[in-house]
């Protein structure tokens, strides 16, 4: 371990950020593509539904990929160890949420 | 004319005499701070060193004035609340003002007292325990602070302008909502809450990466002080509980301002969404506040004890399971909404299982202190105040955890009682051991031990002269947010007990500002840098630190690091002096101010739903965000003989 000056977000730039550009388009691609499904096609609201939910997780994916940058760094167990923890929430929150809801109004 | 005076009349809040006198008292500190500033010539030094400072020290300082203020505050309402509970069917506060007034103490003391002076002492701390410089992201660091600032003043301002909120800190819907509650006061509450959290949100993810990334070279996670380690896993459950208030208060705002309806149930929403989103945070909450004051608490009985801590690695472990559990409990907190029997066991049984954990923690304390060198000085006095006083709120804590009795103590003053007991015994001592305790690194001089004392213990018997008896009150019937109640149910001498209780915290809190002016004059200097004989490295560096912490960035080989080099020293190895380098530091800032403003600005225009001001407001804001990156030149060096002379001018050289 060097000595830390201040360095924890040096990087390289180089060239077009092309990663980011191409994120962009297709975050919002995928954006509006939910939107024209819900709005645009009277599909029954379950396959509305799984539809939109998909379509989620594969932006959720661009957005890991294309500007958190979860390929770089030197040390994966910090990434690997926030993800599960981030599943875990979202699982807590998702499904608590339905099974409190679901009796109650 | 007419529509001029009539909006006047609405726009500031009128008809009180108590706010007529906090409007003219306002007003005299404002002009008074304004003459002040101007007659020393003090506005330069004002900006250049501390509003545009970037420095996690600076900072911490800046957090720590803004939450005592807060806590004045808060403390005020406090007062009027009892004063008005003092005897049976008083007139000193109507139940609408009474409504507002325990709304703003809830919020101000949770989100503006508890969390930024635990930011305030985690700024000063962490970098300086874990050998850095600075934080990670210094820019966001001064960003988080000046977001905290404005969203406070936000939400301050409402009960002199348009009006408080008066739906209870925990703001439920539907009473919450635009149509029962219409006005500016929730709004207020909604859009103030939401600019500090961001700040909130930003420190979390900031003080994460500096823990991760920027330890001083052989310091691993397991040699890592206790207080950092409690800062590291508060970090993660910031960064995933506040998303989910951030959502909910969005939700309720767009409810509010363009009439959607997430939680009416007239166009298919739910009520019961908000205090399950609002808890889904609330309860991770109470751990942003308590983990932090566990860690306090570990330096601190350690240090005066004059012992290594005693089972390190549970204590860790400890606070991982706290901060599993603490996302899968929050349900305890409406056990009565009507939930089906299956969802209130898991709960209930997930909520008693987090007392494990804690207890762990509490006999680990204990076993620090047994057969220590134990030290009585003011922060330690806290520390052991803490620990039954806090075990007395986890007990009770346990006894509301089960669902079924539950129905009996919900919303009385038996919960009152039990959350005032883990969050004054845990939140409050903790950051009053924590400010006498990292005071002297914070300024260069301690504060007055008999003073110390003396406010000590005159809070800490008030305090249980206050909350003791509101337990039985609780169980003979009293429920919470009543703002009177008749003569003749047994209740008027227990609540006269509970309000002289809550009047000696006054005095106690009094007697520690009396603590900080008078030391601020007379004051023991702290020559060594190590007033306290400290084990952990942000007591090998001078008092206050200098503006880098650390000469030389010092190399860990042990837990209590520092106690290992003054060991090393006492045997006579001592390391040859190397000579100095040019240190490259983070360049100040008014952006992070500027950015402030212009969010209290947009704020104060969706407050009062002027559209012409908020989106401006925004717009202002994401300027902010495009001048901050065309900043090329965001650092300098501090030359080599600079930091000689620092040094030398510290007596750090000889």
């Amino acid at each position: 371990m060097h000595e830390n000056e201040n360095q924890a977000i040096k990087q390289e730039h180089t060239g077009f950020p092309w990663k980011q550009v191409v994120g962009l388009i297709l975050s919002l691609g995928l954006t509006f593509l939910a939107l024209w499904v819900a709005i645009g096609l009277s599909l029954p609201v379950n396959v509305t539904l799984t539809i939109i939910v998909a379509l989620a997780i594969f932006q959720a994916f661009i957005q890991l990929f294309m500007f958190m940058h979860v390929t770089e760094g030197t040390e994966p167990v910090h990434q690997i160890i926030g993800i599960l923890f981030g599943i875990y929430v979202a699982f807590a929150v998702v499904a608590g949420s339905i099974w409190i809801l679901a009796h109650v109004f | 004319m007419q529509n001029i005076t009539n909006f006047l009349s609405h726009f500031f809040v009128t008809g009180d005499p108590m706010i007529y006198g906090a409007d003219a008292s306002i007003a005299l500190a404002s002009i008074g701070i304004v003459v002040v500033l101007t007659y020393f010539k003090k506005w330069k030094w004002l900006w250049d060193e501390w509003l545009t400072s970037v420095d996690h020290k600076r900072i911490g300082i800046m957090y720590i004035i803004a939450a005592l203020l807060m806590l004045f505050r808060g403390g005020v309402d406090a007062l009027m609340m009892r004063t008005q509970l003092a005897l049976p069917n008083m007139h000193f506060l109507n139940a609408e003002h009474y409504n507002q007034v325990f709304t703003t103490h809830g919020t101000i003391m949770i989100i503006f007292v508890a969390m930024p002076f635990i930011f305030g002492l985690m700024n000063i701390a962490v970098p300086l325990q874990i050998g850095a410089r600075d934080v990670a992201f210094p820019f966001l660091n001064a960003l988080s602070f000046w977001l905290f600032f404005f969203g406070a003043m936000l939400f301050n301002l409402s009960f002199v302008i348009g009006g408080s909120p008066d739906a209870g800190w925990s703001s439920y819907a539907p009473f919450a909502g635009a149509e029962l509650n219409p006005g500016v006061g929730q709004n207020y509450y909604l859009i103030g809450v939401q600019i500090s959290g961001i700040g909130s949100l930003a420190t979390g993810i900031n003080f994460l990466v500096t823990i991760l990334k920027m330890r001083a070279p052989g310091m691993t996670l397991f040699k890592m002080p206790m207080f950092t380690w409690s800062i590291l896993i508060t970090s993660v459950i910031v960064i995933f509980a506040f998303p989910a208030f951030t959502v909910a208060l969005a939700l309720m705002t767009i409810d509010r301002l363009f009439g959607a309806h997430f939680f009416t149930i007239a166009a298919g929403g739910s009520p019961m969404l908000w205090a399950n989103l609002f808890w889904f945070w609330g309860h991770p909450e109470v751990y942003i506040v308590l983990l932090p004051v566990f860690g306090i608490f570990s330096e601190v009985i350690a240090t005066f004890a004059h012992k290594t801590l005693f089972g390190y690695v549970v204590m860790v472990w400890s606070m991982i399971a706290i901060s599993f559990l603490s996302f899968i409990t929050w349900l305890h907190h409406f056990f009565t909404m009507g939930n089906t029997a299956p969802v209130n066991a898991f709960f209930s049984i997930s909520t008693m299982l987090i007392a494990i954990p804690t207890g762990v923690k509490i006999f680990n304390w204990l076993f620090t202190l047994n057969r220590g060198r134990i030290e009585f000085t003011t922060p330690m006095l806290w520390a052991l105040a803490f620990i039954p006083n806090f075990t007395i709120g986890g007990v009770t804590g346990v006894m509301l955890a089960m669902a079924p009795a539950d129905y009996q103590y919900h919303n009385s003053y038996f919960l009152v009682a039990h959350f005032h007991s883990t969050l004054i015994a845990g939140t409050v001592f903790g950051i009053f051991c924590g400010l006498h305790y990292w005071w002297p690194k914070m300024f260069g001089y301690l504060l007055n031990e008999k003073l110390g004392k003396w406010s000590f213990w005159v809070f800490m018997i008030s305090f249980n002269i206050c909350f003791m008896p509101m337990y039985f009150l609780g169980l003979m019937g009293m429920t919470r947010r009543m703002y009177t109640y008749p003569a003749g149910l047994g209740w008027g001498p227990i609540n006269f007990i509970i309000t002289i209780g809550a009047f000696g915290m006054g005095l106690g809190f009094i007697i520690m500002a009396l603590n900080i002016v008078w030391s601020a004059i007379h004051g023991k200097k702290d020559t060594t840098g190590d007033p306290w004989d400290g084990r952990t490295l942000e007591w090998s560096t001078a008092s206050p630190a200098p503006e880098y912490n650390f000469a030389h960035i010092p190399t860990v080989s042990t837990r209590d690091a520092f106690e290992a080099m003054k060991e090393e020293k006492r045997e006579g190895r001592t390391k040859p002096q190397l000579p100095f380098k040019p240190i490259h530091m983070p360049n100040n800032s008014g952006i992070p101010f500027i950015m402030g403003g212009f969010m209290f600005v947009a704020g104060f225009g969706f407050v009062f739903e002027w559209f012409w001001m908020g989106i401006p407001g925004l717009l202002g804001v994401v300027a902010c965000m495009i001048a901050r990156s065309f900043v090329y030149n965001d650092h300098h060096h501090i030359p080599a003989d600079e930091i000689e002379r620092i040094e030398r001018a510290a007596g750090r050289l000889s």
